[in-house]
């Protein structure tokens, strides 16, 4: 039986790492993620993780060191927002093509400029072609439940892919909200041991990391790591299965929210998916039709599910909390709509770009956005696609 | 387990890469044929050679084998076909041909 508290989102991901007890974490601190290896080197002083913490000089160090960590034999992690990320760039890829299962706790932050500390998702999106697995949160719950899950995941013999594990700064970050929290010996039978099958730490055999690909291997070697991909979907519901089993949680690629007999639909990543939940409600209960697929799986992008979840809808709005500057929409709105067309759907879609560095998402901005829907399907034409929401015009 | 390096040669399919490009196990750059990268390849004429073993520091991959301070045959699995041998060499004992 888990146990209730109340905590802020960094805090309940600090917790799942004290329990998960990784064995290197480098961090440079950067706003709004600071918190997690704050949090988690009062763990370290106070004796209750046997974690080498180190802190770095830059999350360009912060992900090199994890990644040698991780290449060494050890479970290792880092944490980070918005423009760490973008320093971890190079790193990034590195990872993800040595096939090291670490993971990163982002904080979803603007990227700059202008420069802004608050929430979108801006900084996870330019990373979203790197190779790595992305989960995004809607609260604090599934932030802490999706870091208990993440080595899980990234660890499998199959996949083998480091994990970016999203929350929203400040909306989940710093908000305080009653939780549950498994028990401590609960999480360490469910992570386990991480046991490579070869790590530059050991003596019997000897590594070399990294190689230098020529043009004769490079093609080769990328698509080899995309079977790593390809088996995420299949690993990530196995693992939310097992996790539904000690914690009476269920996930699964994405959450279906009224979307049964749905003909109105938002597909929105992260913590406005709550507020959108709010207004289905309100909608429901004057019989409209209103339905939600919040995406929690967003790389690999499980396109079919996706198109199938939708196919019975007549309109539907892609929510992005992050420009494309494609003159189009935003990087969501073009996975789904490509999803729709290979899946020859007949909705009609619109691209939102909503709640750019920290703007409210209210409510109301989302039953505006379910009336706009409506009448798409009434007009049986989808108007201008690449739309802002509750810009000053 | 140490890779078995023999099996990734520039015909490798995707499906015979390790994971991560990772080489498991140490001292495998002598069992790896990087010779089959080249498109050029030094002929070895004897009857020229002085032995006076100029080509064999000169050579980057250690092509040139010396044995009783005489040079043999190239080491045609290693030799990247750069033709430095060719240019040291003072009696045109070696001249590079391309290879199929």
């Amino acid at each position: 039986m888990g146990k209730r508290d109340r905590l802020s989102g960094n805090e309940a991901i600090a917790i799942a790492l004290r329990q998960i007890n990784p064995d290197v974490f480098p961090a440079f601190p950067i706003t709004p993620s600071t918190e997690i290896p704050q949090y988690f080197a009062s763990f370290v002083a106070n004796g209750q993780v046997d974690t080498e913490f180190i802190p770095v000089e830059s999350e360009h160090s912060s992900m090199s060191a994890a990644i040698g960590a991780s290449a060494a034999g050890a479970r290792s992690l880092t944490a980070t927002s918005s423009c760490g990320l973008a320093y971890m760039w190079e790193e990034l890829y590195i990872a993800a093509s040595n096939r090291l299962p670490l993971a990163l706790a982002l904080v979803n932050r603007a990227l700059s400029g202008p420069i802004n500390i608050n929430c979108d998702h801006s900084d996870s999106m330019g990373a979203r072609d790197a190779g790595w697995i992305q989960i995004y949160a809607e609260n604090n719950q599934e932030a802490y439940d999706n870091m208990v899950q993440a080595f899980r995941i990234s660890e499998h013999k199959d996949v083998r892919l480091p994990i970016m594990i999203c929350q929203d700064g400040f909306i989940t970050s710093h908000a305080v909200e009653n939780m549950e929290l498994l028990e401590d010996e609960q999480v360490k039978e469910f992570v386990g041991e991480y046991e490579p099958e070869n790590y530059l730490l050991n003596p019997d055999c000897p590594m070399a990391v990294g190689p230098y690909s020529i043009t004769d291997y490079y093609m080769e070697a990328k698509r080899n790591q995309a079977e790593g991909m390809k088996h995420v979907e299949e690993v990530v519901l196995k693992v939310a299965r097992e996790f539904a089993e000690i914690s009476g949680r269920e996930y699964g690629l994405f959450e279906a929210y009224c979307m049964e007999d749905a003909e109105y639909a938002v597909v929105m990543l992260g913590s406005a998916a709550g507020t959108t939940k709010d207004a289905i409600d309100a909608l429901r209960a004057q019989g409209e039709k209103a339905g939600l697929l919040k995406l929690r799986l967003y790389r690999p992008f499980p396109a079919e599910a996706i198109a199938e979840a939708l196919s019975g809808v007549k309109a539907v709005a892609v929510m992005d909390r992050a420009e494309g500057y494609t003159n189009h929409g935003g990087p969501l709105g073009a996975d789904v709509m490509s999803a729709l067309y290979r899946a020859r759907s007949k909705a009609l879609a619109v691209n939102y770009i909503y709640g750019l560095g920290g703007r409210d998402v209210r409510v109301e901005d989302m039953e505006g956005v379910f009336a706009v829907l409506k009448q798409i399907a009434r007009d049986g034409d989808a108007g201008e696609t690449y739309r802002y929401l509750g810009i000053r015009e | 387990m140490a890779t078995d390096i023999t099996k990734l040669g520039v015909k490798a399919t995707w499906r015979d890469l390790t994971e991560g490009m990772v080489i498991a196990g140490a001292g495998t750059s002598k069992d790896f044929n990087t010779g089959e990268w080249s498109t050029d390849k030094p002929v070895f004429i004897e009857e020229k050679c002085k032995q006076c073993l100029l080509c064999t520091p000169v050579c980057p991959d250690s092509c040139i084998p010396v044995k009783d301070g005489k040079r043999g045959e190239f080491d045609y699995e290693h030799c990247k076909g750069c033709g430095i041998c060719v240019k040291a060499c003072p009696f045109n004992a070696i001249t590079m041909e391309g290879v199929e």
